[in-house]
């Protein structure tokens, strides 16, 4: 599939945007795919961890409407692993701030099974609903 | 006896009581008291990556202040922080750091906390239990051991957050030994697991429990090609979902043979020959108990 | 003849439009006197129904500061605004049909587990509650706490307006406490004692022989009864 991107000031002012938030030199990243390989999310994202920075790179706010970034669990794996010393962890949560500020949930309240959700440790509510909702 | 603050976070105190109960008892037998944090509140869960984001800082320092108020109020022998759940752990720590580091920030959030009588000065340290048994000494803890646990397959599961990020994790996150050391000082067979820091998928649990039996399926059943017979886990979310969620694989996996997952401290109880009923073996979905008196156990 | 009184006279700032008002005027008495016919945000006038919450700056400051109208004072150049009422989530319970356990907010708040520990709710509390503190036992399932911490609540909405997580603080611990008056709170058994003597009728002779007295014997009756406390 050929892809059309068109890439201007606007995409330079995403990727700062991305890395201001995550605070991580994304230009490190030579999409060596370590960190797809460790992710064990990765069977239920729509692009790779590879593929969301490299999206991040060329500024391509499609990046926002992922699946990805809410499938990411912050587990760390790529954090340890990334030959380049690169928070592919933070990458994704900075990914997931900005529509957060804009108060887009992930977590539907209402597609949950309260009776399941009350079976839970309340840990898992809160990071659900820090991680998932804005 | 030496004491030692402890902050429980939620889930010790209703769904995972018998974690708390059973590490305290532990504790209390190694000459520990763990002494509960007064008014403290919810950590948080996850710890926010972003740069910019103080706000959710503040719960940690919260309980980080408590600490430091505790420490100015009395006498401690060990002034330190003591946490059982590694999501707490994670927060706590990661938190901690950045307000040690960073003292604008540090001074934002407590100029933000003013209804607080004092200022967080990013003077505490928070350690994980098992750090503390590490110190205790292995050996010291063999010499407690009344009944060890012999001939029982256990495979020790980290998970992320007990060994992840590097700077905050308490063991190597690739080749980790603390609990394979500790299960040996009991009397274990300690089968390493390769999968032993493998996410378990953690919040996914309450909307998405495909993925999370996906993980679990994998996690499990490399212990279990392994030769594991019993997984010990220090997080009640891991063990959540590594326990409670076998429903679900085992619905999409119908050859999958169940195996039990315990608190570490639930069987560190037996083998010191401490009251089973601090240990909580029938709080479980998988029942470890049949397998536990199979290897000589009367549970 | 009438006497006259020279009253010192203060400006404030009511939805930001100036007024003089006089000194010593509380928000409510400030806003009539200026002209407002208040039919909202108005009620006992006596600190109680939680009714006139409202949000004011003072001069010079940043801070934001919640009160109830009738009982905060006004002062010079104070900016005032009412918040009648914050829109919030109602749950709709039967509370003979709730299963008491720590994980009741799920049913109906589940949003308390988005508490930051901010305690923002804390700080514009005009009853001096400590907000966050019963939310964090609500999180832990201390229903008995919860209840306790939030006793003086009179569901101003003030909280509830200024929450960054969205928690309607004020309806999850009237939960709360309605769970722990029913089923968590001990039973008094000199209540049951005395009920059960009333439907036995042990006081049905003394009601009757009241009812029938004349309104002087009854006041009578009423200055002369026994006291067994003395007043020095």
């Amino acid at each position: 599939m050929i892809r059309k991107m068109i890439i201007n000031n606007q995409s330079e002012e995403f990727h700062r945007k991305i890395k201001e938030l995550s605070g991580e030199i994304l230009t490190l990243c030579d999409q060596c795919g370590t960190c797809t390989g460790s992710c064990p999310m990765v069977i239920e994202m729509d692009i790779t961890p590879s593929q969301m920075m490299r999206l991040v790179l060329l500024g391509d706010e499609e990046v926002l409407e992922a699946k990805t970034i809410w499938i990411c669990a912050s587990c760390y794996s790529c954090t340890a692993r990334c030959p380049r010393g690169i928070d592919a962890s933070k990458v994704a949560e900075a990914l997931r701030q900005i529509k957060q500020r804009k108060a887009v949930d992930y977590l539907n309240w209402e597609d949950v099974d309260i009776e399941e959700a009350k079976e839970l440790p309340q840990m898992a509510l809160v990071a659900a609903f820090r991680k998932l909702t804005g | 006896m030496k004491r030692i603050p402890y902050y429980p976070g939620c889930s010790l105190k209703t769904k995972a009581k018998h974690f708390e109960t059973s590490a305290i008892e532990v504790a209390r037998a190694l000459d520990v008291e763990m002494v509960e944090l007064p008014r403290w509140n919810c950590c948080g869960a996850v710890h926010s990556l972003a740069t910019d984001d103080l706000m959710h800082h503040v719960a940690p320092v919260t309980d980080l202040l408590r600490v430091q108020e505790l420490k100015q109020s009395q006498k401690w022998d060990d002034a330190r922080l003591v946490v059982l759940c590694s999501m707490c752990l994670n927060v706590l720590k990661r938190t901690n750091k950045r307000v040690k580091d960073v003292l604008e920030d540090r001074n934002k959030i407590n100029d933000f906390m003013y209804l607080e009588e004092t200022r967080y000065d990013g003077n505490v340290e928070v350690v994980h239990y098992l750090e503390l048994l590490k110190e205790i000494g292995f050996d010291k803890i063999q010499e407690k051991v009344t009944k060890p646990l012999t001939g029982l397959k256990v495979s020790p599961y980290y998970g992320c957050l007990l060994l992840r990020p590097k700077d905050i994790g308490i063991d190597d996150p690739e080749s980790p030994s603390i609990q394979e050391d500790l299960f040996k000082a009991l009397g274990c067979t300690v089968i390493n697991n390769p999968l032993k820091s493998r996410c378990c998928g953690s919040y996914h649990t309450l909307n998405d429990k495909a993925l999370v039996a996906e993980l679990a399926h994998d996690i499990l059943t490399s212990a279990q090609k392994a030769g594991a017979e019993i997984l010990t886990t220090s997080c009640p979310l891991c063990a959540y979902n590594l326990d409670q969620r076998q429903k679900e694989v085992l619905n999409k996996y119908p050859g999958f043979k169940p195996i039990p997952v315990v608190y570490f401290t639930e069987l560190m109880i037996l083998a010191l020959g401490l009251d089973k009923n601090f240990a909580g073996l029938e709080k479980h979905y998988i029942d470890p108990r049949p397998l536990l008196n199979c290897k000589g156990e009367n549970v | 003849m009438m006497e006259v009184i020279e009253v010192k006279l203060v400006p404030i700032f009511i939805l930001s439009r100036r007024f003089e008002v006089p000194e010593g005027s509380t928000i409510i008495t400030a806003m009539e006197y200026a002209g407002f016919k208040l039919k909202k945000g108005v009620g006992c006038r006596e600190g109680f129904c939680g009714a006139c919450a409202s949000l004011y700056r003072l001069e010079g400051e940043y801070k934001l500061h919640g009160g109830l109208g009738c009982q905060t004072v006004v002062q010079p150049n104070m900016q005032i605004v009412q918040i009648p009422y914050t829109p919030s989530p109602k749950a709709i319970y039967d509370l003979e049909k709730i299963n008491v356990g720590e994980e009741i907010f799920i049913d109906f708040y589940p949003e308390i587990y988005r508490c930051l520990s901010c305690n923002t709710c804390t700080k514009i509390c005009p009853q001096d509650i400590q907000v966050m503190d019963y939310v964090q036992a609500g999180i832990r399932g201390d229903l008995e706490l919860m209840a306790n911490t939030s006793f003086d609540c009179i569901m101003c909405g003030l909280c509830t307006a200024r929450c960054p997580a969205e928690i309607t603080q004020y309806n999850a611990a009237l939960l709360a406490r309605r769970l722990f008056g029913k089923y968590i709170q001990k039973k008094g058994k000199f209540l049951e004692d005395r009920f059960k003597q009333v439907m036995d009728g042990k006081f049905e002779e003394g009601y009757t022989e009241l009812m029938s007295l004349s309104k002087e014997d009854l006041k009578k009756r009423y200055f002369d009864r026994e006291l067994n406390f003395s007043i020095t």
